[in-house]
């Protein structure tokens, strides 16, 4: 079984208008930069995004919403350092979002991933983000009815990635990668390195392959914060 | 009387000296992101302290010297961080399942409301803008025991502990003890419980600044904290 694609730009190929993408990430820690770029360069529009996020500065998911390829964000916290991208479109009403709690929203994720229709939380009980939301107690206390995530495509960044699609993630930037590729109907990975199956201890494994659909080596992957503190654009000279 | 009170009152370094003063020995602890921190900056000496990030991790550290940063070792609040011995790294599921599961013990957050009957508003000031909610609803819903710093009146002289929230609400009936500017209140039964002033506050000032009656038990003691 071989999962491996040569470039970016194939291994996204087949995403179309309309789509909904989860995007692994926690800002800039575990943000698939190279595969976000050759998703606007296909040109495909009216996504819906899953991310923690809204981007930051120009490049990557920043970038895709500057572009006004995004009508809906799904997420926990669009602000940040710089995130006019999302801001700007916001304000103006071009862009939808649907605000969840973090936790919620990673589990609403990891349900997608695992069968599971709807579950109960704690979370926003007697908030604003309740509102519309069945409640029903459970031992004396109230929680909210949440509903699973699902997604067309999710777009993954690994650190090691065998070509059957196992993976581990290099520190704390799996956050939602391991929920997110769970719960996609195909999951794209982007891995620093590419190795034979086998050279990935089992035990050591963070994903399955059985999550994955397509791997691409990408060696020596860009830092959104990287990106960033040298105030880059995408694509290069870019004028915003 | 803002002048008069900005002499008086505490800093944020002294109100999260006071708040670092409560964590016990052997805590899994959250900091919300900012000013709550900074507690981690005035933990006791002999005490073991683990702490929580939504990201992922348990058990960082100290932020790296500038130029050492990884940026894939970072926290809830997007800065670096380091590793202590004996850190951890996991998904996001699991992270919240040790916030909602109840395996923390405490969690100190930042506030723009606290109410009598421990009601937290500290996520939207309901204004226009790009409303962010990140992980604070899932805090104060599932760790065992959730505390607020913050500066005991708004920058306009309002109270900031009221009868009940007029902002929009984190969580209900969540928090159990706040560490102001002037004082040290828990959240009980009656309402707001008065543990600690500073000297320089009578009871009665304080009592004026605060939107809410302040309970008296039995002594309060004086709130002191290093220069």
């Amino acid at each position: 079984m071989d999962k491996t694609l040569p470039t970016a730009a194939e291994a996204v190929s087949q995403i179309k208008d309309g789509s909904t993408l989860m995007i692994g990430g926690f800002g800039g820690s575990g943000a698939p930069i190279e595969l976000i770029h050759a998703l606007i360069d296909t040109g495909v529009r009216n996504l819906t995004i899953i991310n923690n996020n809204a981007g930051n500065g120009h490049i990557g998911l920043a970038a895709l919403i500057r572009q006004e390829r995004v009508k809906k964000l799904v997420c926990s916290f669009p602000r940040g350092r710089d995130t006019q991208s999302f801001a700007d479109l916001y304000t103006s009403g071009k862009i939808d979002l649907e605000l969840v709690p973090q936790g919620t929203l990673a589990e609403r994720i990891r349900a997608g991933g695992a069968g599971i229709p709807a579950f109960y939380t704690p979370t926003g009980v007697g908030t604003e983000l309740a509102e519309g939301k069945p409640v029903e107690e459970f031992e004396g206390k109230s929680y909210l009815q949440e509903r699973w995530l699902k997604a067309d495509f999710a777009l993954i960044k690994a650190e090691v990635a065998d070509t059957m699609g196992n993976l581990t993630f290099r520190m704390a930037a799996r956050n939602f990668s391991p929920l997110m590729a769970m719960a996609a109907e195909t999951t794209i990975v982007q891995a620093g390195s590419l190795v034979d199956v086998g050279k990935i201890l089992p035990e050591q494994v963070v994903t399955p392959g059985i999550f994955v659909d397509r791997v691409v080596e990408i060696s020596d992957p860009a830092q959104e914060e990287t990106l960033n503190r040298m105030d880059a654009r995408y694509p290069e000279g870019s004028v915003t | 009387m803002s002048g008069a009170l900005d002499k008086i009152k505490l800093t944020n370094a002294q109100i999260a000296w006071r708040a670092a003063q409560d964590i016990e020995d052997g805590s899994y602890v959250n900091l919300g992101i900012g000013f709550p921190e900074m507690i981690a900056n005035f933990q006791p000496d002999g005490r073991e302290v683990i702490y929580h990030t939504e990201n992922g991790i348990l058990g960082f550290g100290d932020a790296p010297a500038q130029g050492e940063e990884d940026w894939d070792l970072i926290n809830a609040g997007k800065k670096a961080v380091t590793l202590n011995p004996g850190a951890s790294i996991f998904h996001h599921a699991d992270s919240f399942a040790m916030v909602r599961g109840g395996h923390l013990d405490l969690a100190v957050l930042g506030a723009y409301q606290v109410a009598e009957n421990g009601d937290l508003a500290n996520w939207s000031t309901g204004g226009k803008g790009v409303p962010a909610v990140g992980g604070a609803m899932d805090l104060v819903n599932g760790v065992k025991r959730v505390a607020v710093v913050t500066d005991h009146v708004t920058k306009n002289g309002d109270p900031k502990l009221v009868q009940s929230c007029t902002l929009p609400l984190t969580g209900l009936g969540c928090v159990s003890r706040i560490y102001t500017s002037l004082a040290v209140i828990d959240v009980a039964a009656q309402g707001f419980v008065l543990r600690e002033k500073i000297d320089a506050m009578s009871l009665d000032e304080l009592q004026s600044l605060t939107g809410a009656e302040l309970h008296v038990e039995r002594n309060v003691e004086s709130l002191k904290v290093p220069n």
